[in-house]
């Protein structure tokens, strides 16, 4: 089995803004329900990518902040290698913030004051690490992803494309065992979302962390999850390996998402490959027929 | 006024504070309006000490250098003006009044606007006292100072510092405030401290914000040297005040267009300054 070990466990956990809200605290996450996250229970294991999907509201975003504690559960545990970042001093939890969990976000995440290669460096030198060691590592990841000769650029001078492969970078310079992403290719063209889909995963191959990825993209999904979980209103409705997710839709919500799916990107997608030729020809055959029906209504 | 009218003894309790004060901390007042003194005539005399035109060209120059050739050929043509006039000395006094001032602002300003700024309740206590500070006519507070630093130069520093402080706190308050909140949770997705947080990105980050506000220091306490030299402060304000007692509108009208030039020069030099280090970009 791939996975033997989890690394990130959740437990009854629930985010209840509406006490917040009361309190009229302006939250680090603005959220308009009360009840971003109910009560979910999720295992994520050491070394996959796992793909959280939903559509935007859904608390996935909420979910993940909760990883890294940057949004404090109401209740439930957060599990790190099985230690409870609720139980921990403030001082620990910022040690795992540094060495455990890097985020990677959706957009304006780059520092605008600091270049390329110190905006990579910042992680390392919240840490404390010598500037010597900290450019040689932050080269390492700009070279990473591709990006040499950029070092000395600001973020303004960069494309879209170009400050998410910064942030992914930064957050590899600081070589933690769990990366989070936040939406990270969201906001980009396709065929610039396609090739960072591609260096991920290329990149995944090479460093196996665990990445948590957050999109509302659905062949996003399932591209690059190893495991894929659907959240609807706050609750994890689905967990599964893509083909399950798309064979067995355990509700109304989770086979109105895998409908429209494309099929071709569904064809070049790695999981794909690695099933057996049964599931293969179940998969074919279950998007052959929506096709026929489709054509059939339109003649 | 009636007897039996009650009122609130305002002005009473004002003038026994002052009077309070002036006898228990004389001492202090004295070695701080030494200290002034002391320091004002240093940057006046190392000032003198370059010959005017030598001055005027380093002036020029650094307008070239932060702004651009049109402002270093009006920095060249401006001071010259002021020279030919024979108004240079008190333009000298006068930029060293403003200077002391404004480096006293910023020393205590910018520390006050960073406190502030991480403590919600400190800073629904100070703004209110800013707005005070700032909308009290200029004229009041100079009495009292002249009762704790007695007539010269300084109490005219000490009114334009509490004229012009204000706007340093407050923009730092406001720069710090407008760091936009995703770049704060990306500081605390990587596990900054709090002094981390602060050092290395908001202040940074607020930093075009705050040289916002020392421009505006710099305008103000500029604007102040006319009241200034009412209380004995020399430089241009102390000829304009000249000029508006004995009637001598030429007289006046010059004093004033140094002052213009001044400012201008002042002005556009430190808004320079406040883009300069990451030029057109980095706006978020």
């Amino acid at each position: 089995m791939k996975y033997e070990s989890c690394i990130i466990g959740l437990k009854n956990v629930t985010k209840d803004f509406s006490i917040a809200n009361r309190k009229k605290n302006t939250n680090l996450k603005e959220n308009h329900e009360d009840l971003a996250v109910s009560d979910v229970n999720l295992n994520i294991y050491k070394g996959e990518i796992f793909v959280l999907i939903g559509s935007s509201g859904s608390g996935k975003s909420t979910l993940l902040r909760m990883i890294n504690n940057l949004v404090i559960p109401t209740e439930g545990e957060v599990l790190i290698e099985g230690r409870n970042t609720q139980k921990m001093s403030h001082n620990e939890m910022l040690t795992i913030r540094q060495k455990k969990i890097s985020m990677v976000f959706q957009s304006i995440s780059l520092l605008p004051h600091r270049t390329v290669i110190s905006n990579i460096e910042f992680g390392l030198e919240v840490q404390g690490v010598k500037k010597s060691l900290r450019i040689k590592k932050a080269k390492e990841s700009l070279r990473l992803v591709g990006l040499n000769g950029y070092e000395y650029h600001y973020p303004h001078q960069l494309s879209g494309g170009m400050q998410q492969r910064v942030g992914l970078a930064r957050a590899i310079a600081n070589d933690t065992d769990i990366i989070l992403m936040d939406e990270a290719f969201s906001a980009l063209d396709p065929i610039i979302k396609r090739d960072l889909q591609n260096q991920l995963l290329d990149l995944q191959s090479k460093l196996s962390k665990t990445i948590v990825f957050i999109t509302h993209d659905i062949d996003e999904a399932l591209k690059i999850g190893d495991r894929i979980g659907v959240m609807s209103q706050g609750k994890v409705i689905q967990v599964g390996k893509p083909e399950e997710i798309l064979l067995e839709p355990i509700n109304e919500y989770v086979k109105k998402l895998t409908n429209d799916i494309n099929l071709q990107k569904l064809i070049s997608a790695s999981f794909f490959h690695s099933l057996t030729s049964e599931a293969k020809e179940k998969l074919i055959k279950k998007y052959n027929t929506q096709i026929e029906k489709l054509l059939e209504t339109v003649k | 006024m009636e007897k039996g009218h009650f009122k609130i003894s305002i002005a009473d309790t004002i003038d026994q504070t002052v009077e309070w004060i002036t006898i228990n901390f004389s001492s202090i007042f004295d070695r701080f309006s030494l200290l002034i003194d002391n320091c004002i005539n240093l940057i006046i005399y190392v000032l003198t000490l370059i010959n005017p035109i030598v001055l005027i060209i380093i002036l020029s120059i650094i307008a070239y250098i932060l702004v651009s050739v049109y402002m270093s050929i009006f920095t060249l043509i401006g001071f010259s003006i002021i020279l030919n006039l024979g108004y240079w000395l008190p333009m000298i006094e006068t930029f060293s009044l403003v200077f002391v001032s404004v480096i006293i602002s910023i020393l205590l300003g910018i520390p006050i606007g960073i406190i502030s700024s991480q403590h919600k309740q400190l800073s629904k206590f100070t703004l209110p006292i800013l707005d005070f500070m700032q909308t009290m006519p200029a004229f009041v507070y100079l009495i009292p100072a002249i009762f704790f630093f007695s007539i010269g130069v300084v109490p005219g520093i000490v009114a334009s510092i509490i004229f012009s402080l204000p706007s340093v706190i407050k923009l730092t308050i406001l720069g710090i405030k407008q760091v936009p909140k995703e770049i704060i949770e990306v500081g605390h997705s990587f596990g900054t401290k709090t002094h981390q947080l602060l050092f290395k990105i908001q202040i940074p980050l607020a930093m075009p914000t705050i040289m916002a506000g020392i421009n505006q220091c710099i305008m103000l306490s500029l604007s102040m040297v006319v009241i200034a030299s009412m209380v004995g402060a020399p430089g241009l304000g102390a000829e304009v005040y000249r000029a508006v007692t004995q009637i001598e509108i030429g007289k006046g009208f010059e004093a004033g267009i140094v002052i213009v030039i001044l400012a201008i020069f002042l002005d556009r030099i430190t808004q320079k300054l406040s883009i300069i280090k990451w030029k057109d970009g980095g706006r978020l």
